[in-house]
Order: C-alpha cells, then structure tokens, then sequence
C-alpha cells in the first residue's frame, strides 16, 4: 500500500503528468505537489495515480558519490577476507 | 533502473553491515513501523546480515492488517445492494469478513472492481450514472491525500453517485500507544513515504517522551542497513532524535500541499485498529462540508454481528509482541491462498511477508 517509485516525467499537460518506470509509462495526478518547477526530466514519486514529492536528484547524486567512496572501503574488506581465508561480515 | 537499483548495490549493503556489527556492542530492539519496510527486509533477508544483538521486530504499519473486520463486513454488506459498485485497491479484496470477503461476493456477482487510482473510481462514476459507486478508502498518511483530492474533483464534477468510505489512519497515535504499553523498544524505522506527506515534525514527541530515536527510511536495502546504521549509533553514543536517512525524497517539513488538502477533507477521530483497540485522534472522518461524498453519512445498511476468527495472533503480531512463526496457524491454516487473518492477506502483512521468504 505504501510503495511508491520513481518516475521519469516524459511529458506534462493540464495538471496531469506522463511518467515512465522502465519501459512503463504512467498517467499521473499533479494535484498533491506543486507544479511551478517541474519539468521533463525530472523525477516524481507516484503513489496511487498522484505524485507524491519531486525527488531532488542533486542530494540523491550526492548520496551516490558517498556510497562509491563506500564501495573502495569495502575492497578492501574483501581483500581482508580473502587475505584471512574467512567471512569478516 | 535509475535511483533504485543504486540502492540495491551489495557492497554497499556490506558495508553498512560491516559498520553496524564493528559499533554495536548493546542488544537493540528496533521496530519497522511500515509494511513496505518488513516486506523488504524479508524478501531481502537483512537480519541475516546483522548480529545477533540487533533485533528487527515488525509495527502496525500495513492499512489493510490494521483494519477491523467491522469495516469489510460494511463494505461487503455495500456490495450486496443492487444499485451499488463497490471500488478498491486490490489488496482489501481477499481480507475475510465475518462470513465472506469481497472476492468471494465478487464471485457471488457483486459488481467489485479493483482500481489503482481513486481517479479510476471517479471514471467509472461518471460512466455509471444510475449505480452508486463506493471508493474504499484505506491507508495512512501516503494514500489519504489521494482520497482528499478525489472528494475534491467529485464536488468539482458535481458528482452525485460518488462515495468514500474512509477508513484512513495517521500513523503517530500507533507509534506512542505501543511503547506506552510495554512494548520494548529501542528505536523505530520511520515510514519514508508517510513522512513523505507530513515531514518529520510528526515523531518529534518520541525522544522527547520516550528517550528513543526514530530514523525515517527509504525501501530499498541500502536504506535499510544505512538507517539500521544511524539508530544503532544514536544508541550507542546515549542519543536520542529524529533522523531522515530518506533524504532524496523526504523533507524536514513533508508536502504542504498534501497536507492542506488532507485539512480540507478529513478531521480526527478515535480510530479502532487491530492489536492497538481505539486509539485517540488515530483516525480520518470526512468533514460535514463533504459529507455527501461520506458512504457512512449518505449509504445506510445492515451490517451483520461481527465475528472474529479462532487462533489467529494477528493483533499480538501487530504490537511486535509475536511472530508469525509464533503462530499456530502459519502456513498451514493460514495462507496467502487461503488466510485467515488480515496480515496473511496484505503483501505488506508480517505473515505473508515471512510466509513467502522467512517460513
């Protein structure tokens, strides 16, 4: 009930959104969010026909960046288990 | 696909574990408010993935498990009258009543449709004229805007044959009453798309009242251990706050806009919820400026003496006090086929959930 995606906005008329998951496109309310600063490209979390919240991109980007950094650290612990012969985690 | 298979990244996920066993050193009981949140967990097998003094227990936080039998009894004595179309999400469908549910009305030939979209309902009013046609309104403070928005679209439309029978719920009065009940807990996965509409704002009160943090979460498995990570270390350096790790999606201050429509539509009232009784406040009424679009206000009907089924610990698994395993009844007697109480039915229920990937 409470899942939720996200969408890309491919195209916008009349308050309502076209948005596509994957190979999916689908029809979307705008009426729960602002619309001023949408635009195609951007992505939506739709729930029940309605967009719930813009995602912002720029921190998810910047979330992503730190989980690479994440990534290298846990080379290493991979390293550390082989070098071990057994399972750290 | 872009910004979930990210967060599905197994390294990642290890890390996250690494970094959760290397700073816990005290048992942690943390409780996954939201149905989304246990079916991940499970499908993902997580606690596999934790030591063995971090404990996830699963809350009250899947709609259709909370909700009272009393409730598919009306919807279900809705659908036996001639002129009516009932409309809902698919998940209410199979929930059993006192003596039926709706799918096996459906096959008696009630006219029950699922739909994915209070705006689907909408539609199907407006191409049935002579028929009511009566929206189930179920869900926290995710899905209650929708119907909010919809009630609103059918005063626009002038809809006179449209109905919401609301059983929607918001999701604080839960989260207090338990720990004020003994449930032990040490901290809670906040719901991310609940606090997606009402911002954090809302669990403030728990570290004030209760000394225990809250870390709102997103779905995927990354989320999880990252927010698992963040309550653990609250714990271990004697913290207790509100935290977003859903921060792509979740703003201190939630969606105003959702929420001046959910004010505009709804008001608080006492709320019965399955494992909890009647809580305070927990509950949304249709305004009396809406109240020709309220089933309960404009649709009377006979509703049969209510029943509750033998054995079943669905309640007691509610308040994180059993689990499904615990259960007489899991997995034979009760199936996702074949269920017996709500939270087989509901692919957000604890049961199904653990039927389908914990058993």
């Amino acid at each position: 009930m409470c899942l939720s995606i996200p969408a890309r906005i491919e195209s916008i008329e009349g308050g309502m959104a076209v948005c596509s998951v994957g190979q999916s496109t689908y029809n979307t309310s705008l009426d729960l969010i602002s619309e001023e600063d949408l635009k195609v490209g951007d992505y939506l979390l739709i729930h029940t026909g309605f967009a719930l919240q813009k995602l912002d991109t720029e921190e998810a980007n910047s979330i992503l960046a730190t989980f690479e950094e994440f990534k290298k650290l846990n080379d290493n612990l991979d390293k550390e288990e082989l070098k071990q012969n057994k399972r750290i985690v | 696909m872009k910004y979930i298979d990210e967060y599905r990244n197994k390294d990642i996920v290890k890390y996250f574990a690494n970094q959760i066993k290397t700073i816990s050193n005290q048992p942690i009981r943390l409780m996954e408010v939201c149905g989304g949140h246990t079916m991940s967990i499970q499908k993902f097998g997580l606690p596999h993935l934790l030591p063995e003094n971090v404990e996830l227990i699963s809350g009250p936080g899947c709609p259709v498990c909370v909700t009272g039998r009393e409730y598919v009894d009306r919807a279900i004595a809705y659908s036996r009258l001639e002129d009516v179309i009932i409309t809902t999400y698919g998940d209410l469908i199979k929930v059993p009543g006192s003596s039926s549910s709706l799918e096996r009305e459906k096959a008696d030939g009630a006219d029950i449709r699922i739909i994915y979209s209070i705006l689907d309902a909408m539609l199907i009013a407006k191409k049935n004229k002579s028929k009511r046609v009566v929206f189930l309104g179920i869900g926290f403070e995710t899905t209650a805007p929708a119907s909010a928005a919809g009630i609103i679209k059918a005063q626009t439309a002038s809809l006179t044959n449209f109905f919401v029978f609301s059983a929607h719920k918001v999701m604080p009065p839960a989260m207090e009453s338990l720990i004020d009940e003994g449930v032990q807990l040490d901290g809670y996965i906040g719901p991310g798309h609940v606090s997606t509409i009402t911002g954090k704002g809302i669990y403030e009160n728990i570290p004030k009242k209760f000394n225990m943090g809250v870390v709102i979460s997103g779905f995927e498995p990354v989320d999880l251990m990252q927010s698992i990570h963040m309550l653990v270390k609250q714990k271990e350096n004697n913290e207790a706050k509100v935290e977003i790790q859903y921060s792509r999606v979740v703003k201190p201050d939630g969606n105003k806009v959702a929420q001046d429509m959910l004010d505009e539509v709804f008001e608080p009232r006492d709320d019965w919820w399955r494992g909890l009784g009647v809580l305070k406040d927990s509950g949304l009424k249709i305004k009396r400026k809406y109240h020709k679009f309220d089933a309960e206000e404009m649709i009377k009907v006979e509703v049969e003496e209510l029943k509750e089924p033998k054995g079943c610990i669905c309640g007691l698994i509610l308040r994180g006090e059993k689990k499904p395993k615990d259960c007489k009844l899991f997995g034979k007697a009760c199936t996702p086929s074949d269920p017996v109480g709500a939270c087989m039915v509901s692919s957000e229920g604890s049961c199904h959930a653990y039927y389908l990937y914990n058993r």
